[in-house]
């Protein structure tokens, strides 16, 4: 008797469960760990208007194009450059004319303490830190931006053996916000909050000392016939989705 | 090809090892000493705290030593205290990491070991007037000799294979701090896959030729046996 109870319960879970696969889908992204709490406000409005859903993975943009390469399942990939999506591009991954810039990429100098980093960056001379966080130049765009405005300031050699280097922006920022780094270059969405810096102090470094850090979108060829992925690129491109965008500091593609 | 700098990622890390290593056998012999001999209630709860570092993910210890050792955590504020400066992103912390991380692989056959020894060669021993430091550096090293090299090979294999948790608490520093699994990781994330492919065929030839001695060299002893 229970058995039966069981048993009818599960199949009405099932049916359940088909009956929201017929109505909406569901998209795989892979997104760049710099743009993780964007991407997680934009999800949900995306949810909201479309009914859609958007499954979100965050990582490093290199790491996701050797899944890619090797068979993930992700059907939508929103870089931290414009050279992976590039790439993909190419090697036939991505829908070939699926491309486009999603954000513009702001750097800024932080400190977890509070009046640490002056804001126009001065500390970098001035010195007085054992440690300078940074994502790998080799593997993350803001840490290869992050390279150029010491370049640009002449401090590189200086500074370099200072260098902690994080995997991704996301560990860089977990170096500073433990206070293990005094002070570290991180991407400005991570420390904002309604077009604050909240916590510690930061400069928010001018575009003019770095090459510009394109963040580009593409449609991977698993996802060329589910509407879901093609639906969440549009809705990247929509009103909504570019005011949540530059409510975390990033500049909008022109 | 191996670069130089693929050279140096794998001199750190059999430094880091050996050292981890040593440390592991001057901590772990006593400690497994005890928990092979002692009756206490502290006995589950010793070898519970010794074993966590194999069911937690290493991102967990790792994720945990930075803040610990940050400058906000207990250690850091102790080893600041100290003068030493903070511990993350430098090669001590990389081996007090290590060695917590790769300890159980280092307790546990000695452990074993030391059970096996049982009190029989101790009692006789004793009746020989041996004193307990005699006792246990002309018997019970002797005896526990395959112990010894199984927890060595084992501690210093696993140390070299390490990733998550130096992955937190290193930094990524050429020659302080980057090993060789964070090297690999690297190269396939920078797509050097043929690069990736050289490091990562010389970490599997180790892992492998470690295990083949593990396996038949030491094949005739209890404790190799209890690893599988």
């Amino acid at each position: 008797m229970s058995n039966n109870i069981f048993n009818r319960s599960l199949l009405a879970l099932c049916l359940l469960s088909i009956s929201s696969l017929v109505y909406a889908d569901t998209t795989l992204v892979a997104v760049a760990a710099n743009f993780t709490k964007p991407m997680n406000e934009i999800a949900a409005a995306f949810e909201k208007s479309t009914g859609h859903t958007a499954q979100l993975s965050f990582g490093a943009s290199g790491k996701f194009v050797a899944q890619f390469e090797n068979g993930a399942p992700f059907e939508v990939f929103l870089s931290a450059d414009d050279k992976n999506p590039i790439k993909l591009e190419k090697s036939g991954l991505a829908v070939s004319g699926s491309r486009f810039t999603y954000a513009i990429g702001k750097l800024a100098l932080w400190s977890s303490t509070a009046n640490y980093v002056d804001d126009q960056g001065n500390i970098l001379s001035s010195g007085g830190f054992k440690h300078l966080a940074l994502a790998d130049p080799k593997l993350a765009p803001y840490g290869a931006a992050a390279l150029e405005v010491l370049k640009s300031k002449g401090l590189l050699e200086k500074l370099q053996p200072l260098f902690v280097q994080g995997e991704n922006i996301a560990q860089t920022h977990e170096f500073i916000s433990t206070g293990n780094a005094e002070l570290g270059f991180v991407a400005l969405s991570q420390i904002i909050d309604n077009g604050k810096i909240t916590k510690g102090s930061g400069w928010i470094v001018p575009e003019t000392l770095h090459s510009p850090i394109l963040q580009d979108a593409v449609l991977l060829k698993t996802g060329a016939n589910n509407p879901a992925a093609k639906a969440l690129l549009d809705f990247l491109k929509s009103a909504p989705a570019l005011a949540i965008i530059q409510k975390y500091g990033y500049g909008l593609p022109k | 090809m191996l670069t130089l700098a693929d050279l140096d990622t794998l001199l750190l890390t059999f430094k880091v090892a050996s050292i981890a290593t040593m440390f592991m056998l001057l901590i772990g012999t006593p400690l497994a000493w005890w928990l092979a001999r002692t009756r206490s209630a502290w006995k589950g709860i010793i070898n519970a705290v010794v074993a966590l570092p194999l069911v937690l993910p290493p991102t967990v210890l790792g994720f945990y030593l930075l803040i610990l050792m940050g400058p906000a955590g207990a250690v850091g504020k102790f080893t600041n205290w100290l003068g030493l400066g903070t511990l993350p992103f430098t090669f001590t912390g990389l081996v007090i990491a290590s060695v917590l991380y790769s300890m159980p692989f280092v307790v546990q056959p000695l452990q074993a070991s030391f059970t096996t020894i049982g009190e029989q060669p101790l009692e006789a021993a004793a009746t020989l007037r041996a004193s307990p430091l005699d006792t246990f550096f002309s018997v019970i090293i002797p005896l526990a000799k395959p112990g010894f090299l199984t927890a060595s090979i084992l501690g210093f294999a696993h140390t070299v294979g390490e990733f998550g948790v130096v992955l937190m608490v290193g930094g990524n520093i050429p020659g302080k701090t980057r090993v060789v699994s964070v090297q690999i990781y690297n190269h396939v994330e920078a797509l050097e896959y043929a690069e990736a492919h050289w490091l990562a065929g010389c970490l599997l030839l180790f892992s492998f030729t470690v295990l083949i001695i593990l396996y038949t060299v030491l094949k005739t002893h209890p404790v190799a046996h209890q690893l599988k």
